[in-house]
C-alpha cells in the first residue's frame, strides 16, 4: 500500500527518471467491447447487479453527456479523445475466494509486491479468507480498485463494529441502496460537467464510506487505484457521508502501469459533511506521467467536491499531484453550514511534458464560514502547471473569511507556471485575501546545500520539500514520507 | 449574474453603420466582428462585464456640429480657469470629433497633432482581430487625435478632453487616438472623458501608444462620463528599451465602464505602471482589465488597483501578467484591493500570472473587505463624526493609489477630482437618507 514504509525503500531503489509503477499484470480480464452506448451502460449495470433506479440514473447521465461538450477553458492541450475507443469495463476474472496466498493468482501477487504491499496485507487484498481475530494488525483499512473493480476491502469487521460502512460502491448500491440513493449525485449532479456526466454513466467501482452520528472512524481509510489493462478507462466513484459529530480521514493513492497510449481516468468524488463533522481527504496521485518525450501517460480528469451541509462541518482536501500526463482537477468545498470550514492544501509537480491545471473552489454560503487555500506548484522540464481557483462569497455569507496563498517554483527555462484565481465577493463583511508568488530555486540556496556536500539532486529535493512543507505537514504521516520521495523522483533529471 | 449567457451578442445596434464601411482596414475589422459578434460573458476576457445593455438599441453616428457656447461653458466647468490645469495646452473632442476651435493652437515645441480624419492611420499596435470592441472602433472610427513628440523633446503636459455634449441616448462615437514618442522624448497626457447634458451614449475610444527607446509617457485618465453612458476604452502601449509607460485611471462616471490596457514591453529594462482607482455607487459597473506582457528581459511592471463600492455597484478587476520565455529577470508586482461599503456591492477579481521564464520575481495580491472597525474606532474615539470618519478612510484608501502618480500637477488634479467626487457622494447619500 502507498502508506507503508516498505514503499519508501522501494522508491529509493529507483533509477533516473524511471516510473516505478510501470509494469503490467498479466491476469485474465473480463473486458467489455470498446465503445460507449446505452447497451454498454446496461451491461455495466447488469454486471454490477444494480437495481433499476441506478441504471436509470446512469442512462440519464449518459443522455446529458451526449449533449455536452468537452471543456476547453483549462490550460491544457491534448489530441482529441475518441471516447468510443475505450473499454468502459474491465474486471479481473472472478474465481472462488482463495483459502491461502498460495492459491492466489501469482500475477496479482507480483503486482502487489511491486507496489510494496506487505504480505499480510496482500493476502487481504487478494481476498484470502482471514481467520477470526487476526484482523486489526494494520492501522489502515484498504479498498483496492484494480482497473474498474474493487478487489478487496480489508478491516470490514473492525469498522462495522464501530458502525462505519466502508465497502466498494457497487456493493453499497446493492446493500445500502437507500443511503446511496439519498446522497449520490447530491454534491456532483449527473450533468455537472462533461467528465462527471461520463463518470456517472459508466462508473464501475470506487469506495463508499458512511460514518454514523458521533462516530470517530477508528482507523485511517485508504483506497488504492491502479489502471492495468490496455485501453481501459478508469471511472471510479467515491462517496463519503459523515453524519453529525462524526469524523473520518481518507487516503487515496493511485498508480498506473507504463503505457504508450494515453489512458483516460475520469473519477468523481463526493463528500457530505453534516453538523460538527469532519472529513479529511488526502490524495497522492502518481499515475504514469508519460515518457520524457510526452508519449503516453494518464489523462486525469477528476471532479472532486465536498459539501459542508451542517454548522461547523469541516472538509479538508490535501493532494500531492506528481503523476498523469494531464491533470484537470479542482477539489472544491461548498460551505453551506454556519461556521463551516473548507481547506485545500496542494502540491502539484510537473516535469517533462506534463500538464497540470488544478486548484479549488470555495463557495461560501454559510455565515462565518472560513476557507484556507495553500497551493504549491512546481514546474520543471517542458511542463506547464496552472493553479486555477475560485473563491466565491455569496450575499448571505456574512463574516466569511478566506485566505489563499499560491506559490510557484520554476525549474528550468522551458516550463511554465500560471496562476488564475477568481475572487468574487458579494458580502461586505467578508474578508478575502489572496497572494501569489513565482520564483526559482536561487543560486544562493543551491550553493549553500552543495557546499555542505549535498548532490545537486538531493539539494533540489531538500529545497523543494522545504517549499512544500506547509502542505506536506497536512498529510497523514506515512503518506508524507512517500510524498517527499515522490517529489524528488518526479523532479529527477530536471536540474543540471 | 451570468446565468444564461447568450453565445453571441447581435451586432444589431451597429448593423446599419457596419454594412456601409469603406477601406481595407475597416472592412477587415467589420468582417472580424461579423464572425465573432460583440463579446459576451462566454468570452473569458468579458466574463464579468456583460454588454447585454447595448443590445436592443440602435446606435447612430454622433451629430457633427455642436453648440460652441455650451461647449465652452462645459470646458470652463471641467477645467476651471483658476486651476493650474487650465493653463496647459489642450486638445478637445466633442462627441468623438476633434474640435480645433476649442483646442490650443500653440502646442509645445516638438509636439505635433493631427486629427485622425486628416490622415487616417490605424497603426499596427491594436488587434481588431482579437478584441471585439477594438474591431468596432476600427470599423466605425469617426475621428481622433494623433500626437507625435519628436525625439529628445521633453514635451511637458497636455490635456485631452473627450466631451459628450447634448447627445441623444442612442448615439455612439468611436474615436481613434495615437501617441508616438520619439527616442528619449517625454510627455504627460491627462485624458478627461466628461459630458454635458448628454444621454445614454456609448463612448468607445481606442488609444495606441508607441514609446521609443528611453522615452517616457505618463498617461492619466479621469473618466467622468454621464451617469447613463457606457464607456469602453482600450489602450495599447508598446514600450521599447529603457522606455516607460506610466499610467493611472480614475473611474467615476457612467453606468458601465471598462478600461482595458494591453501593455507590451519589447525592449530590455522597460517599465510599466498600470494603476487605477474606481469609486462606484448606484448600479454602476466598473471594469479595469489589463494584459501586461513582458517580452524582453530585465523589465519591471507594477500595478495597484483600488476599488470602493457602495450601493449595488460592482467592480471588476482582471489583471494578467504574461512573462514570455525570453523575459528573464522580470520583476512584476500586482495588487488589487476592494472596499465594500454596502451589503449589495460586489467585486469580481481575477489577478492572473502566466509565466514561461524561470528567473523571475513575480507576485500578486488581492484583498476584499469592509472598512476596518479598528480604524473607524480610532477616528470616532477622537471625536470625528461617523460619516466624516468613513469618508476619511475611503479617501485615504484611494489616495494611496493616486499617490503613485509621479507628476505632481497631475496628482494634484486627481486629488481634487477625487475629493469633489467623494463630497458629492456623501451629499447624495445625505439627501436620500
Amino acid at each position: 500500500m502507498p502508506a507503508v514504509t516498505e514503499t519508501r525503500e522501494q522508491v529509493e531503489k529507483l533509477g533516473k527518471s524511471s516510473y516505478e509503477w510501470g509494469f503490467e499484470t498479466d491476469i485474465e480480464m473480463d473486458v467489455a467491447p470498446k465503445g460507449l452506448n446505452e447497451d454498454i451502460i446496461r451491461l455495466i449495470s447488469t454486471r454490477k447487479e444494480e437495481p433499476e433506479w441506478m441504471l436509470e440514473w446512469r442512462l440519464a447521465a449518459y443522455r446529458s453527456w451526449l449533449k455536452m461538450k468537452e471543456p476547453t477553458w483549462a490550460k491544457v492541450t491534448h489530441p482529441p479523445i475518441d471516447y468510443q475507443d475505450v473499454h468502459y469495463y474491465a474486471a479481473p476474472k472472478k474465481k472462488d475466494g482463495p483459502k491461502s496466498l498460495e492459491e492466489v493468482d501469482p500475477e496479482l501477487l507480483r503486482t502487489y509486491e511491486k507496489l510494496g504491499i506487505p504480505l499480510h496485507e496482500q493476502a487481504m487484498l487478494a481476498g484470502v479468507e482471514v481467520p477470526e481475530g487476526e484482523e486489526a494488525r494494520l492501522p489502515v483499512a484498504v479498498d483496492a480498485v484494480f482497473d474498474s473493480v474493487s478487489v478487496a476491502t480489508t478491516f470490514r469487521k473492525t469498522l462495522s463494529e464501530a458502525g462505519v460502512i466502508f465497502c466498494p460502491i457497487s456493493e453499497a448500491i446493492r446493500d445500502y441502496p437507500d443511503l446511496v440513493k439519498q446522497y449520490i449525485g447530491s454534491v456532483v449532479p449527473v450533468a455537472d460537467n462533461f467528465y462527471a456526466a461520463l463518470n456517472s454513466a459508466v462508473f464501475t467501482d470506487g469506495s463508499f464510506v458512511f460514518v454514523p452520528k458521533g462516530v470517530r472512524c477508528p482507523m485511517e481509510l485508504s483506497t488504492y487505484f491502479r489502471i492495468n489493462a490496455k485501453n481501459t478507462g478508469q471511472f471510479e466513484r467515491t462517496l463519503i457521508v459523515v453524519e453529525d459529530g462524526a469524523s473520518v480521514s481518507y487516503l487515496e493513492g493511485c498508480t498506473a502501469p507504463m503505457r504508450d497510449e494515453n489512458q483516460l481516468h475520469a473519477a468523481v468524488v463526493e463528500l457530505v459533511a453534516m453538523e460538527d463533522s469532519s472529513i479529511k481527504y488526502s490524495t497522492v496521485q502518481n499515475w504514469y506521467p508519460g515518457d520524457e518525450n510526452g508519449r503516453g501517460g494518464i489523462y486525469n480528469f477528476v471532479t472532486k467536491r465536498g459539501a459542508c451541509r451542517g454548522a461547523r462541518a469541516k472538509i479538508s482536501w490535501t493532494q500531492v499531484e506528481t503523476g498523469s500526463a494531464i491533470t484537470w482537477k479542482y477539489p472544491s468545498c461548498i460551505l453551506q453550514g454556519e461556521e463551516s470550514v473548507g481547506e485545500f492544501y496542494s502540491v502539484a509537480v510537473t516535469n517533462n511534458h506534463q500538464q497540470a491545471d488544478t486548484g479549488t473552489k470555495m463557495i461560501h454560503l454559510g455565515r462565518n464560514s472560513r476557507s484556507t487555500i495553500i497551493a504549491k506548484t512546481i514546474s520543471a522540464g517542458k511542463s506547464d502547471s496552472t493553479y486555477r481557483g475560485q473563491v466565491k462569497i455569496m450575499p448571505k455569507a456574512s463574516g466569511a473569511r478566506n485566505f489563499t496563498q499560491c506559490d510557484s517554483l520554476l525549474i528550468g527555462d522551458q516550463c511554465g507556471a500560471h496562476t488564475v484565481p477568481y475572487i468574487e465577493s458579494r458580502n461586505m463583511t467578508a474578508r478575502v485575501e489572496h497572494e501569489a508568488t513565482t520564483s526559482k530555486i536561487s543560486e544562493d540556496q543551491m550553493f549553500y546545500c552543495r557546499q555542505r556536500g549535498l548532490s545537486q539532486e538531493d539539494a533540489v529535493g531538500l529545497i523543494v520539500n522545504g517549499f512544500c512543507k506547509e502542505v506536506l505537514k497536512e498529510l497523514p504521516m506515512e503518506f508524507a514520507v512517500e510524498a517527499q520521495k515522490l517529489l524528488q523522483i518526479s523532479l529527477e533529471g530536471s536540474v543540471g | 449574474m451570468n446565468a444564461i449567457a447568450p453565445i453571441t451578442l447581435s451586432l444589431e445596434p451597429f448593423a446599419a453603420r457596419l454594412s456601409d464601411v469603406k477601406g481595407e482596414d475597416r472592412k477587415a475589422a467589420a468582417g472580424a466582428l461579423a464572425r465573432t459578434g460583440l463579446p459576451t460573458p462566454r468570452v473569458e476576457a468579458w466574463h464579468y462585464t456583460n454588454l447585454r445593455a447595448l443590445s436592443g438599441r440602435v446606435f447612430a453616428d454622433a451629430p457633427v456640429g455642436f453648440d460652441e457656447t455650451a461647449a465652452q461653458a462645459a470646458l470652463t466647468r471641467i477645467l476651471p480657469p483658476d486651476a493650474a490645469i487650465a493653463t496647459l495646452p489642450r486638445l478637445v473632442l466633442v462627441n468623438g470629433r476633434f474640435a480645433p476651435t476649442l483646442s490650443s493652437t500653440d502646442l509645445p515645441e516638438g509636439v505635433s497633432c493631427t486629427s485622425f480624419v486628416q490622415s487616417p492611420d490605424f497603426g499596427i499596435l491594436a488587434s481588431p482581430d482579437r478584441e471585439g470592441m477594438v474591431a468596432l472602433n476600427t470599423a466605425l472610427a469617426d475621428d481622433g487625435v494623433q500626437i507625435i513628440v519628436a525625439p529628445g523633446k521633453q514635451a511637458g503636459q497636455l490635456v485631452l478632453v473627450s466631451l459628450a455634449l447634448g447627445t441623444d441616448s442612442d448615439v455612439s462615437f468611436h474615436p481613434r487616438h495615437s501617441i508616438t514618442l520619439g527616442e528619449g522624448a517625454s510627455l504627460s497626457v491627462i485624458e478627461i472623458a466628461a459630458s454635458e447634458n448628454a444621454g445614454a451614449y456609448l463612448h468607445n475610444p481606442v488609444l495606441t501608444c508607441a514609446i521609443a527607446e528611453k522615452a517616457h509617457l505618463t498617461h492619466v485618465k479621469i473618466q467622468q462620463e454621464a451617469e447613463n453612458a457606457v464607456h469602453l476604452a482600450t489602450v495599447y502601449a508598446d514600450i521599447a528599451v529603457r522606455a516607460a509607460y506610466d499610467s493611472f485611471t480614475l473611474g467615476l462616471g457612467s453606468v458601465m465602464a471598462r478600461h482595458e490596457v494591453h501593455a507590451t514591453m519589447h525592449g530590455n529594462h522597460a517599465a510599466v505602471h498600470v494603476n487605477g482607482a474606481q469609486l462606484l455607487a448606484a448600479s454602476q459597473v466598473g471594469d479595469i482589465t489589463s494584459v501586461i506582457a513582458h517580452a524582453a528581459p530585465d523589465c519591471i511592471s507594477r500595478q495597484t488597483v483600488r476599488n470602493v463600492l457602495s450601493d449595488h455597484s460592482r467592480a471588476v478587476f482582471q489583471g494578467k501578467v504574461l512573462v514570455e520565455r525570453v523575459a528573464q529577470k522580470t520583476d512584476g508586482y500586482q495588487m488589487n484591493q476592494a472596499l465594500l461599503l454596502s451589503p449589495s456591492a460586489e467585486i469580481n477579481a481575477k489577478p492572473e500570472l502566466e509565466i514561461y521564464a524561470d528567473d523571475v520575481k513575480c507576485s500578486h495580491g488581492a484583498t476584499v473587505g469592509a472598512l476596518d472597525d479598528d480604524q473607524l474606532f480610532y477616528l470616532r474615539s477622537r471625536g470625528i463624526p461617523d460619516d466624516q470618519a468613513r469618508q476619511m478612510l475611503v479617501e485615504a484608501f484611494l489616495v494611496e493609489a493616486v499617490d503613485l502618480v509621479e507628476d505632481e500637477m497631475l496628482r494634484t488634479v486627481l486629488h481634487q477630482t477625487l475629493a469633489t467626487a467623494l463630497s458629492q457622494r456623501v451629499g447624495a447619500a445625505e439627501k436620500t437618507a
